[in-house]
């Protein structure tokens, strides 16, 4: 898939992610839990903010001086026998990677999780020359044999799953008979891919960090499925976005260590994995031939605007973790790839407004996502930035400005809207409360619950209450 | 062997001109940042501080710590591998393990029990791939052991193969003591100082915390999703 995702519009994206409670209920569980996790781990470090600040300037840097780190990248990847090739658009880097699996003659190639290949639609471009393509982490492998369903979460890509849609995909499209056990469902797994690595000619990664001075890269998971595609088939190529590297192992192992507090609240995951080049001579696994593709698609026209800084993105989705309305709506109601806060900012950015104009408007502007970004994005005043841009180009605000603000209940200019906006923001505010007071809000009102709760707001509508009153009621 | 290097000029004169200036001629030097955290992380803990601060973490990772010395260290490894059910067993061809008297158990020992051992020998070719496919247990050495973290970290070559720690069913690793750092700080140190040296980073560098796992199903931890399903260090005191 490319990272337009479904073809229907925005406000029956969105009507469809608050209808389906079993979504709902998976993503504000996980925001609970993996919220929670994430504040441990960067909590205990007890100086969160100086590591913030320090990854803020170590992307900021690369930034600023990417074309060097690209070149120094690049000469040191050649220098150990790699290959690189650098893809302005999709279509470049499709075309180059059919051109590598095509001289390898290759008929199956194993993958592990990259966002940046489902964002060049690389899958159906290496379908369409007969090559089978086969996700191997656990999540992006359930969604592949569902058909291809879309992904919902950067790290989570099948949140919007329970056991037993798994249990009934595994069972329709690969005869499996036992129970909606996960443990048993992912053993499953595991026995199909484990002869998917052994018999694939082509090993194909995304890229969490390359290291400019070594011409090294990164590759973080905690199942260990990026190993096997690394070591296994004899041609590996990896993906990577342009301005994911960092000077230096000093740096990689800053980032390293903010991405994954940030994304599961890990000190480490289970497997870190840094490849430098092919495999050494004599070496009996690892890749024979090694290709990176560099991808520009878009972000050199993010360089030198003011949206600049979200090309420091280091993919954690915290900010998901954190955001009201992605809570709400889930993330198939942002059409792409890249969905909350970050998808919000950067879909519009690579995709373009025609496409995107409501995403900037799916926010409360709470901050709740800049608050926790590792690498200081400011999330919520680029949203900002980008509504007064579409303003500007469309001479008004899309019409879901509108609707979404009364969801939330932060107007009330039509009664009907108003109904809709107060039956959905005691929903919205669910996360954040304990009782009948927000103990913990987002963003701002974060400052003023450090040291007073705020009042939740009601669960029974005040129109709803008198309704009732008269007919004996609630009438606390 | 050079690699090559494609389409490059249009690409990064692309990314000068959008930053509003001209290609970059002269080598960037890195700035003195203004923040490191990093290296304040347990920098005042004392090697038997990191020792329980490695053991605390592990039993989070739901891996297994065993602490021997050079002399016991034949018997703790014996156990770690009969406790995961014996053979087949895959290690690394490396001089430390008879450095450190395992030669007899390997060599002797285990193929008088009937136990199927094999020493991954690039001479071998793909048979280790093979063998370590049905290896039961996969033993290597840790280089510098990660405190903070509980992460082995794994330098590859030629006889060091990396699946050896990824294709068996169970994992074990042998950590000195005086491997263990305080975090994956001076870790990435280490590599970039033998990089300033000269010399190259290894191809493959592995930082591994414990089994293979995922929660990608309802967020439920399933341990040994791809790699092995469980995972032992034993940590030697006298080295």
């Amino acid at each position: 898939m490319a990272m337009k995702i479904g073809n229907e519009n925005f406000s029956d994206r969105v009507g469809k992610g608050i209808n389906n409670s079993f979504m709902r209920g998976a993503v504000s569980g996980a925001q609970d839990s993996i919220g929670a996790r994430r504040l441990n781990a960067v909590e205990e470090l007890g100086n969160w903010e100086e590591w913030r600040s320090h990854g803020e300037e170590i992307r900021q840097h690369v930034l600023e001086n990417l074309d060097y780190y690209l070149e120094q990248l690049s000469d040191n990847i050649a220098k150990r026998g790699g290959h690189v090739f650098f893809a302005a658009t999709p279509e470049e880097a499709n075309d180059y990677i059919r051109g590598v699996i095509k001289k390898k003659d290759a008929k199956k190639v194993v993958k592990s999780k990259s966002m940046v290949t489902e964002e060049i639609n690389l899958n159906a471009s290496l379908e369409e020359i007969g090559c089978e393509v086969i996700e191997t982490d656990l999540g992006e492998y359930i969604l592949q044999v569902d058909d291809h369903d879309p992904p919902s979460h950067l790290v989570a890509p099948a949140l919007h799953k329970n056991r037993e849609q798994v249990r009934e995909v595994f069972t329709e499209k690969l005869g499996y008979k036992k129970s909606s056990d996960p443990t048993e469902l992912a053993q499953h797994a595991r026995e199909m891919l484990r002869q998917d690595y052994l018999t694939a000619d082509v090993g194909i990664t995304g890229c969490n960090f390359a290291v400019a001075e070594t011409g090294s890269f990164a590759l973080v998971t905690n199942e260990g499925n990026a190993d096997l595609v690394t070591s296994l088939p004899q041609t590996q190529i990896t993906v990577m976005g342009m301005e994911r590297l960092v000077p230096t192992f000093e740096e990689l192992e800053v980032l390293v260590s903010m991405l994954t507090r940030s994304a599961v609240g890990q000190k480490l995951p289970s497997y870190v994995t840094v490849l430098t080049g092919p495999r050494e001579e004599l070496d009996v696994d690892g890749p024979e031939e090694f290709h990176l593709v560099v991808i520009d698609n878009g972000r050199s026209r993010i360089l030198g605007t003011e949206f600049q800084s979200v090309l420091q993105c280091i993919r954690c989705a915290a900010c998901l973790n954190a955001c009201p309305v992605y809570r709400h709506v889930g993330g198939h109601s942002y059409g792409s790839i890249y969905s909350g806060p970050i998808g919000a900012v950067l879909s519009p950015l690579l995709g373009g407004y025609d496409e995107y104009k409501e995403l900037p408007y799916a926010s409360t502007l709470c901050g709740a996502c800049s608050e926790v970004c590792p690498v200081k994005i400011p999330l919520h005043d680029l949203l900002h930035k980008h509504r007064q841009v579409i303003v500007e180009k469309e001479g008004k605000a899309p019409v879901s400005e509108k609707l979404l603000m009364k969801a939330f209940g932060l107007g009330a200019a039509s009664p009907k809207l108003y109904k809709w906006g107060s039956k959905l923001a005691p929903s919205a505010m669910n996360p954040f409360t304990s009782d009948d007071k927000i103990s913990k809000g987002p963003g701002p009102l974060k400052a003023w619950t450090d040291i007073r709760d705020f009042p939740a707001p009601s669960k029974e509508r005040f129109r709803d209450w008198y309704k009732n009153r008269d007919k004996g009621g609630n009438q606390s | 062997m050079t690699g090559t290097i494609k389409n490059r000029d249009a690409f990064l004169n692309n990314i000068a001109q959008n930053l509003g200036r001209n290609r970059l001629s002269d080598p960037v030097k890195r700035p003195q940042w203004k923040f490191n955290p990093q290296a304040k992380v347990l920098s005042e803990a004392t090697e038997d501080e990191l020792v329980e601060v490695l053991k605390a973490h592990c039993e989070k990772i739901n891996t297994t710590v065993v602490t021997t010395t050079k002399a016991g260290l034949t018997v703790a490894l014996n156990e770690a591998v009969t406790n995961y059910g014996g053979g087949p067993v895959v290690t690394w061809k490396d001089e430390r393990f008879s450095k450190w008297g395992l030669t007899d158990l390997f060599k002797n020992e285990w193929p008088n029990q009937g136990l199927d051992y094999h020493e991954w020998d690039h001479s071998a070719g793909d048979k280790n791939i093979q063998f370590a496919e049905q290896a039961n247990v996969g033993i290597t050495i840790s280089e510098y052991t990660l405190a903070e973290s509980a992460t082995v970290v794994l330098l590859s070559n030629k006889d060091r193969g990396r699946t050896v720690s990824f294709l068996p069913k169970t994992y074990i690793a042998l950590v000195p003591k005086s491997s263990i750092v305080p975090r994956m700080t001076q870790a990435a140190q280490k590599m970039r100082e033998l990089h300033l040296d000269g010399k190259n980073v290894p191809a493959c560098i592995n930082f591994i915390s414990g089994p293979s796992n995922s929660a990608d199903i309802e967020l439920q931890l399933v341990v040994g999703v791809h790699g092995p399903f469980k995972a032992t260090y034993i940590i030697i005191e006298d080295l």
